[in-house]
This record gives C-alpha cells, structure tokens and sequence, in this order.
C-alpha cells in the first residue's frame, strides 16, 4: 500500500482537485483506492456526491471506537472508495494530541505517527491511499507527513510559493527514520504571465522533486464542482483531463 | 452478488410475460431511486458463459462451479461457491463490464462476493479438455488443479448473456446500489427466464436492501432458488451432479428381484455406455477407469445374483463371456495408466537416481499406451462390442418391464427354472447374499497366518471385492450410517490388499517392461537403475501393507465386525432402508 498526501500550507492551490483526479486515475488503472478527505469543509466528499459526514465523527476514529473500514462509502467508479470529510474534523489536532495521553483505550502512542497507525490496517484491502489535507501547519498536516510515502504539492508559480517547497523540505529533512518522498508540481498556470514561465522554468531545472507536468488553469477543472465528477469522467478528451493523467504516469512512478 | 441480497427470477413459462415483469420491477424501483442504464447509450453487454466441470462433477461436489466467460481478446475463469445467490449471472457480468463506472467499488460487491476468483485466460478453448497440467497458471488453476486431477475440465452448458446494468441513485444522484437485468439463452435454444439482483455500494448497505424489498414485492419474479448454471442444465433436461460412477440404482426392499436386479444392471450398463466416448476421445483416463469399474461390477452381479434374471443359463453365461471380453480388452491400457498416473510419486521417490533418469521408462510407457489405446479403440467400436451392450440393454429392458419373454425365447424352453426365493422380494436375497459373501471373506481371512502365499491375499482381495459390490447393489435397503461403518472397514482393508497385491503386479510389470525395453535397445543404463530401485521401493510399500493386514483384517471381521455386519443385513430385512 503506497499513501499519498495533497498538501499545502496555503489554501486553493488546487489540493482537492488533485486528489480527487489522481485517486480517480489510480483507481482507473487497477489499483484498489481509498480517499481520505481530511478537510472539515469536505470537498473531495462534495465531488464523489458522499454527505460529509463520519458517524460518531472524528472523535470516533481517532480515539479508535470505530475502525476506518466502518466510514468507508463507496463512489460511482469501480476501485474507487472514500472516507468522507466530517465537520468535527476541525477539532482533529485536539484528538490526535488527547490520543496521546489517554490509556490504551485510544489509538495511543505518539501523537505525529497516529495517522499512521490508524492507515496501517487498509493495507490488506487498498494498494493506494491518498489524503486530502486541510491547508495549515498542524498536527494533523505533520501527521499526514509522517503517514506519506508521497507528498504531492500543488504550486501556484510565485516566488512565495517556492518558500513555501523550501519550508516543507527543510521539515520533513528533520524526520528521524522513513522520509517521504516530496512531489512537487506546477498548478493553476497561466503561461501567458511572463512570471509563471520564469518561476517554472528556473525551479524545473534546479529542483529534481518538481514534476515536469504543469496542470494549467483550465475552466474545465474549475467545472469539477458543477460536474461533481473528476475531469476524466466528464470531460476525458479534455486538455486537463491528458495533464492529469501524465501527472499521475509522473506520481506512480516515483520510487518504482 | 453481495451476500445477504437475494437474486430474483422470472415466474412463468411465457417470455412475453417476462419482459412485462421486468418492466414492472424497473418502475418499482423508480418509486423510490433515480434509476439511469449504466454507460449511457452504450448497448447492453452480451457474452457467452461457459459453465466447466469434470465428467464426475468435481468441483459441484465440493460446493464449487467454475466459468469461462469470453471477451474480446481472450476471457477470464471465474471460481465461485455454487449457494444459489453467490453467482447469479448478472451480478458475475456486471463486475467483468471493467469500464470507469462500472460495477460497485465495493470489495463485496463483485461476482459471487470475496469468495470468487478470477483469472484471466487468453487462447482457451472452450471445447477442448483441459487436463490439470493444461491450465495456465494463475489463481483460478492453483485453486482447482488438486481438486481435478487426474480428471479434465470440459464444457457443461454454454449460454448466451445479455447484461443490463441499472445505477439507483439518491437524492444527490450518488449511485447507491446497482440493479442488473440478465437475459439468457442457450444458443440455438429458447431464452431462460430473466434474472434480476441487486449490488451494493459499500456503505450504503440500508438502500441496497431497500431496493431489494422493492423487488421482492414485484409480480412476476420470485426469489431465485438456485444458481442460473442449474436453471441452464434444466433446460436441456439435466441437473448439476447427474453423473455419478456410484451404482445408486432406485430399488426398494419390497421390489420384485428381477425387477430389482434389471434396475441394478441397467445403471450399471448406462455407465458404461456412458464413458465409451470418453475412452475413445481419451479425453482423461478415468472414463476407462469407470467403465472398467463398472464392467468388473456387471460381472460380480451376474455370479452374485444374474440367476433371478430368469434368462436361460446359455444366454447368461453368454453375457458373462462378453462382459469378461470387455474387461480383458480393457486391462493393458488401464495397467499403462497406472504406471504412468504414478510416475511422478515413483520420481519423487527415487533415492540414488535422478528423476530424469526415468524419462525414457515415462517415453516408453507412454508409446506402448498409445498402441493399446488403438486397440482398445477398436474393440469398443466393433460390432461384438455394440452388439453385446445393445442386446444385454434389450434384455434388461424388458425384465424391467416384466415382460423377460420378450426379450430372447420364452425361458421354459431354456431351461430357466426359477425357485420362490428367486421370484421374491429383493431385500430378503439381498441379505442372504450378501452374508454369503460376508462369511466366506471372514473364513478365507482367518485362515491367512503370516506364512501364508501370496496367493491366499490375492484370492481373498477378489472376495472382498465381491462382497464390497454386494453392498454397494443394495445400499439403498440398509441404514445408511450402519452401511458407512461397514463399508468404511472393508473399504481399508480393501485398499491394504490392494496396496499389497498392486505392487506386487507393477513389480512384476516393470521387470517385463525393463526386458522388454532392452530388447528394443531402449534402456539407457541409468535408467535401468532407476526402474531397479523404484521396484525395491514398490517392495518396501508392499511388506508394510503385509505387516498391516492382519490389523485391517480384525477391524472388518471380528466379533464386532461380525456384529455389525449382522445388524446391517437384519436392518434390511425390518425395511430400515434410510439410504440419503
């Protein structure tokens, strides 16, 4: 089983959409998949038509009083299935800290590493996990660092988000033992701003962990939302439908 | 299909009607879901589906079936219990649909639910025997070859499916369970009445059940009592397990003996007939096997009852000669398959030699098969051999329909002179002899000591024998536990004399085949050796089942032996017949 992150520090980078495609790309491809919408607003879930909502809510699964196979739903695309978002997952860092210090009867152990004990039993079921995180530094986001072997990053081409990359690398370099591997693409691009060619340009050829695809900025998955569907279900032949799909031949083969 | 949902079938013979009641099961679930054909505009998926099996329905036995369903470019084996709801065809085609929005995500919701397996297969055809070392590997074979060998898998019925998928979808159009609409037909037949099933999408477990509450109230459809791989067979007027080599012949106590003893020999001839082409076909060696098997037990129930018949003693003894024919033109082949069914036991037995080292004797062995199996062809096409079997079938015919005149001379003139033990009821001769039986095996076993030849072994393996067909022809008078035990003893110490005097037989062949491959300057001199040594390791097999008779034979025959052998036959006469 291979866990993949969609994370960001900022917000509206494109997180979702880029976990909702490649989930649905790796599903497509034969790999039995599961989606975790971590992010109380619960987009990924809006996108599969799933209610956002997680009986007993987080509380429940972090505290380990309902295993995860429990909140599984099924989507409409074969292999493809979702825990969907639940609000009180905004509380989400006050559990998996409470966790830490509670007896036996929770999820236990170190609170940055809980995430992961939790995915450990999917394994037998999924071969892909991918986790839609919530824009923040948190303990959830060091969690899910902790629990990727993948870290896919969505960049919008500024110079802040290149801190940003650089921010991430220098903490995910301080994890002690298993490193995730960090993924870094061009998102929302607009080739017609001499600034995004510059940034993409300039960081392609310095940084190995930034893809060579570029996702642009296609109305088609601002659509996602209406069509509730990922771009290659409603509109495959479609320009950002053919950068998904070599974004997920670039993700896949990572470590291969 | 997801465990815990029902499939539904078709009410009726009237395939007008049918489509009626599809119609209506469709606008019940409309009441409740949007209800929407899975991938838009594309036509319903039709495919032929192959329902395999051995001859002897080995994978029914075991609560299995198999299928082969094609595809474009190559197909898959698809290996699912056979509980009528875990492969309704819908559910089964559905999951093989493969497209984007295909069949429920759900890890329950495929062909016959977690328990199936598949395995995709190209080149397969379907009308070629595939022995176990045919299949390709993958996890469909690995399941199944212990289970097959040494029989082949063959086609049983072929239909043709059409496949349609329904989503239901909630209030958020959210696909929360799949209907599926199955229309079958065997090719060049009429059309099998439609099949319905619900799948669920995980997590939306209450909906699915919902759907299927939906369809159990539509008129027209009932709930499907059996797979549609036994709705196929039904069709063509047969049933999953209809071949048996048992002799399971459908007598009573209280049956006249001809009459009873017609019915006995008539099953036993419609498995003969039944395995000619097969042998001919030499599509695996057990349907020699069988019908040797049933031609040693046609002779055995000629000397143990053929005289009630009522046929003139020429006219038997006639047959007798026949039946002895077909067994002896039977044996060099059936004695090749032996060697050859245990080659690779003999190879992994080898100490000093090296498997390969026998590969010639394997080569050898398998040339002379192919020129008695010629001859064994020729033997069972010839006019004697359809002559023999067309008029002992008229003749049991007729003394099954009381009317043995009919079938040769009036037996007055013949000399067949019946006494009132003959003309009586089955059940009270069976007993008497069958304890007949019983009492010379438990005399000529006694009397075998240690010092005994092997002779006395090899005679008291032919009265066994006798005895163990005995039993078997009237089983269905006795009470079935009481006949498991007894048949359970005999049966081992059938099978240590059997072990004692089959490898003194294979000894004794192999030394001929050794001379008789030198001879022909076919006998490298390592593989000389390695036929020396598995001879010595036949020998070693054959003291230890000496050593054991004596075991075998007190747990069959002693008091308490004696004892339930007793109770067995007297349990026949109070008419306890309970058999299953």
């Amino acid at each position: 089983m291979r866990v993949y992150a969609t994370y960001n520090i900022k917000g509206g980078v494109g997180k979702t959409t880029t976990a909702v495609n490649l989930a649905y790309l790796a599903a497509e491809s034969g790999l039995r998949t599961v989606l975790w919408d971590l992010d109380p607003q619960g987009a990924a879930s809006f996108m599969f038509r799933v209610k956002p909502r997680v009986k007993g809510g987080g509380k429940a699964l972090i505290l380990g009083k309902r295993s995860l196979d429990e909140a599984i739903k099924g989507t409409d695309f074969d292999n493809l299935d979702l825990i969907p978002a639940d609000f009180t997952y905004r509380n989400m860092d006050l559990l998996l800290d409470a966790g830490a210090n509670s007896d036996g009867t929770s999820a236990g152990g170190k609170p940055a590493r809980k995430l992961s004990r939790l995915l450990a039993p999917l394994g037998a079921e999924y071969d892909a996990v991918f986790l839609d995180c919530p824009p923040s530094v948190s303990l959830v986001s060091e969690n899910v660092l902790h629990a990727a072997d993948i870290i896919v990053v969505p960049l919008i081409p500024t110079t802040l988000s290149v801190r940003t990359l650089d921010q991430l690398a220098d903490f995910v370099g301080e994890f002690r033992g298993r490193r995730p591997d960090l993924f870094a693409f061009f998102s929302m691009v607009d080739r017609r701003k001499k600034l995004h060619r510059e940034i993409i340009e300039k960081l392609s050829s310095e940084r190995t962990e930034v893809a060579k695809t570029v996702i642009p900025a296609l109305s088609v998955i601002e659509t996602m939302s209406v069509a509730r569907a990922p771009v290659g279900v409603f509109a495959p032949k479609s320009p950002a439908a053919a950068a998904y799909r070599d974004l997920w031949a670039e993700v896949s083969s990572r470590g291969q | 299909m997801t465990p815990g949902l029902a499939g539904f079938v078709a009410t009726g013979d009237d395939p007008h009607a049918w489509d009626d009641s599809v119609g209506a099961a469709l606008a019940a679930v409309a009441t409740e879901f949007t209800v929407v054909r899975e991938r838009d505009g594309d036509p319903a998926r039709t495919r032929r589906r192959t329902w395999l099996d051995t001859f002897d329905w080995r994978l029914h036995k075991v609560g299995l079936t198999l299928d082969y369903v094609a595809a474009y470019r190559g197909g898959e084996l698809r290996l699912a219990p056979s509980a009528p709801n875990a492969d309704t065809g819908a559910a089964g085609s559905a999951a093989g649909a493969g497209s984007a929005a295909g069949a429920g995500s759900a890890a329950g919701a495929g062909p016959g639910g977690a328990a199936s397996t598949v395995q995709p297969v190209t080149g397969w055809t379907v009308a070629r025997p595939h022995l176990p070392s045919d299949l390709p590997d993958g996890p469909v074979a690995a399941k199944i070859a212990g289970l097959l060998a040494p029989r082949a898998l063959l086609p049983v019925v072929t239909v043709t499916a059409t496949t349609t998928v329904y989503r239901l979808l909630n209030e958020d159009d959210k696909t929360v369970a799949r209907l599926l609409v199955e229309q079958t037909a065997i090719p060049g037949g009429n059309p099998l009445a439609p099949r319905l099933a619900i799948t669920e999408v995980r997590g939306y477990q209450a909906q699915g059940r919902r759907a299927a509450r939906l369809l159990a109230a539509v008129p027209g459809f009932g709930a499907a009592a059996d797979p549609p791989f036994a709705a196929a067979l039904r069709a063509l007027g047969r049933r999953p397990g209809d071949y048996t080599n048992k002799i399971d012949a459908a007598i009573t106590a209280a049956m006249p003996a001809p009459r009873a003893a017609a019915v006995i020999l008539l099953r036993l001839l419609d498995t003969v007939d039944a395995n000619v082409g097969g042998v001919l076909k030499d599509t695996d060696t057990e349907f020699l096997h069988d019908l040797r098997v049933s031609v040693r037990r046609t002779r055995s129930a000629l000397k143990l009852f053929g005289d009630v018949l009522g046929l003139p003693k020429a006219e038997l003894a006639f047959f007798a000669a026949e039946f002895k024919w077909m067994g002896d033109v039977t044996t060099p082949t059936r004695d090749l398959d032996v060697h050859l069914l245990d080659f690779a036991r003999m190879a992994d037995g080898l100490a000093a030699a090296k498997p390969d080292d026998l590969e010639p004797f394997r080569g050898y062995l398998e040339q002379r098969r192919r020129k008695e199996l010629r001859t064994l062809a020729r033997a069972l096409r010839s006019a004697r051999f359809t002559a023999a079997t067309r008029d002992w079938r008229a003749k049991l015919t007729a003394i099954e329909a009381g009317h043995p005149g009919t079938a040769g001379a009036p037996a007055r003139s013949r000399k067949a002179v019946k006494t009132p033990r003959q003309t009586g009821p089955i059940g009270t001769l069976a007993a008497e002899r069958t304890r007949v039986c019983f009492v010379r095996v438990a005399r000529r076993g006694a009397a075998i000591t240690p010092e005994s030849q092997p002779e006395a072994l090899h005679d008291l393996r032919k009265r066994c024998k006798e005895l163990r067909y005995a039993l078997e022809f009237f089983a269905p008078l006795y009470d079935w536990a009481a006949y498991g035990k007894v048949v359970g003893d005999l049966k081992r110490l059938q099978d240590c004399l059997g072990e004692f005097q089959d490898t003194d037989v294979q000894i004794g062949e192999i030394r001929a085949l050794a001379a008789a491959m030198l001879a022909a300057g076919e006998a490298p001199a390592v593989t000389l050796l390695a036929m020396g040594e598995v001879t010595a390791g036949l020998m070693v097999r054959q003291h230890a089942a000496r050593a054991d008779f004596a075991r075998r034979f007190a747990a069959f025959a002693d008091v308490d032996g004696q004892r339930r052998m007793s109770v067995l036959l007297r349990g026949r006469q109070a008419g306890a017949g309970r058999y299953p």
